[in-house]
């Protein structure tokens, strides 16, 4: 399989991403206005939608945010809500080898949801140019850079009070998110694990974070243990 | 335009893991091969995260909340439109509170 990483794929990369762009579109206000709201100016927030450029870790992030800026606790919830990038990054291995220097280090940086599953639908199908994917992700970039400093100017212009009901935008991304997540009833017991956890030590911990990563973590262990502890006789 | 230290560091930081997070599957996981246990573990970890996050956050908003979360599921399940389900979810909600609830 050859690989190849030509500027006709980062045109036709920019287009197949095009029509995607609308979906981040609500994604990007809620992180613009969560972040004004938040007390981040406007450099800041766009600083951070560059650099980070994941939606789910910058909404949990804000939402956690205090001032002075949580450092410990933005970090662990992006490293928590970022750490399925990981998986990723194998699938990609070989059109990430073709690109050179920085081209390199860029896609690698900017391994997303959308980007990830249009190079697979790509080598699927049996085409590999890896310029598809960095024209696929400029596009998602680029709109998410617009959106969010869209969603922040809005915010600015009509400052809502703190518990205003469209901040309830918020936690709904994530409950919206756990739709295209829920992959059977398997789910049901890792879930509920998480759920109960983080409930009980949300009145323990004094992070709110580390509440949520626990309880992450503790459904996720029982996931994979529930998972491989059936299958380790045969595998 | 101005850049507060702290936010600086706090972005900075998760700018930080977030790259090391997706440099790792390339760098790392493609040489190692993860166990079935971690790769399940990394496979449950999204889902269950915000799971984490979203019962909190919802609980403490009280019966709007409940509502508020279950028309956002209904709706994102039915349509599979997540602008669609965003819209519903804080108009269920904002009913909900100006009702009382």
């Amino acid at each position: 399989m050859q690989v190849v990483a030509t500027r006709a794929g980062f045109v036709r990369g920019l287009r197949l991403a095009a029509p995607l762009t609308l979906g981040l579109v609500p994604f990007g206000l809620v992180v613009g206005v969560l972040a004004e709201a938040q007390g981040l100016s406007a450099a800041e927030q766009a600083l951070m939608s560059a650099l980070v450029f994941a939606g789910a870790a910058q909404i949990l992030a804000l939402e956690l945010w205090a001032d002075p800026a949580p450092v410990i606790s933005a970090a662990l919830a992006a490293l928590a809500v970022n750490l399925r990038f990981a998986l990723m990054g194998p699938h990609l291995a070989a059109w990430f080898d073709a690109l050179r220097g920085w081209r390199r280090w860029l896609a690698v940086g900017s391994i997303v949801d959308h980007a990830w599953a249009l190079a697979i639908a790509e080598m699927r199908a049996g085409r590999h140019d890896a310029g598809v994917y960095l024209g696929a992700v400029a596009a998602l970039w680029l709109a998410w850079l617009a959106t969010t400093a869209v969603g922040h100017a809005l915010g600015a212009l009509v400052s809502l009070p703190p518990d205003h009901p469209l901040f309830f935008a918020a936690p709904a991304c994530f409950v919206a998110l756990l739709v295209p997540l829920w992959r059977g009833r398997r789910e049901a017991l890792p879930w509920a694990v998480a759920a109960a956890a983080a409930l009980a030590l949300g009145f323990l911990l004094p992070q709110p974070a580390l509440a949520v990563v626990c309880g992450a973590v503790a459904g996720s262990l029982v996931g994979a243990w529930v998972e491989t502890s059936g299958r380790s006789g045969t595998a | 335009m101005n850049l507060d230290p702290f936010s600086l560091a706090a972005i900075l930081a998760m700018a930080a893991v977030t790259f090391a997070a997706r440099a790792s599957g390339y760098l790392l996981l493609r040489r190692l091969r993860p166990s079935p246990f971690l790769r399940a573990f990394l496979e449950h970890l999204p889902g269950t995260l915000f799971v984490a996050f979203v019962t909190p956050a919802l609980v403490r908003e009280g019966w709007a909340g409940v509502i508020g979360g279950a028309a956002t599921l209904l709706v994102m399940r039915a349509s599979a439109s997540s602008p669609l389900a965003l819209f519903s979810g804080v108009a269920a909600f904002w009913v909900a509170r100006a009702g009382g609830l």
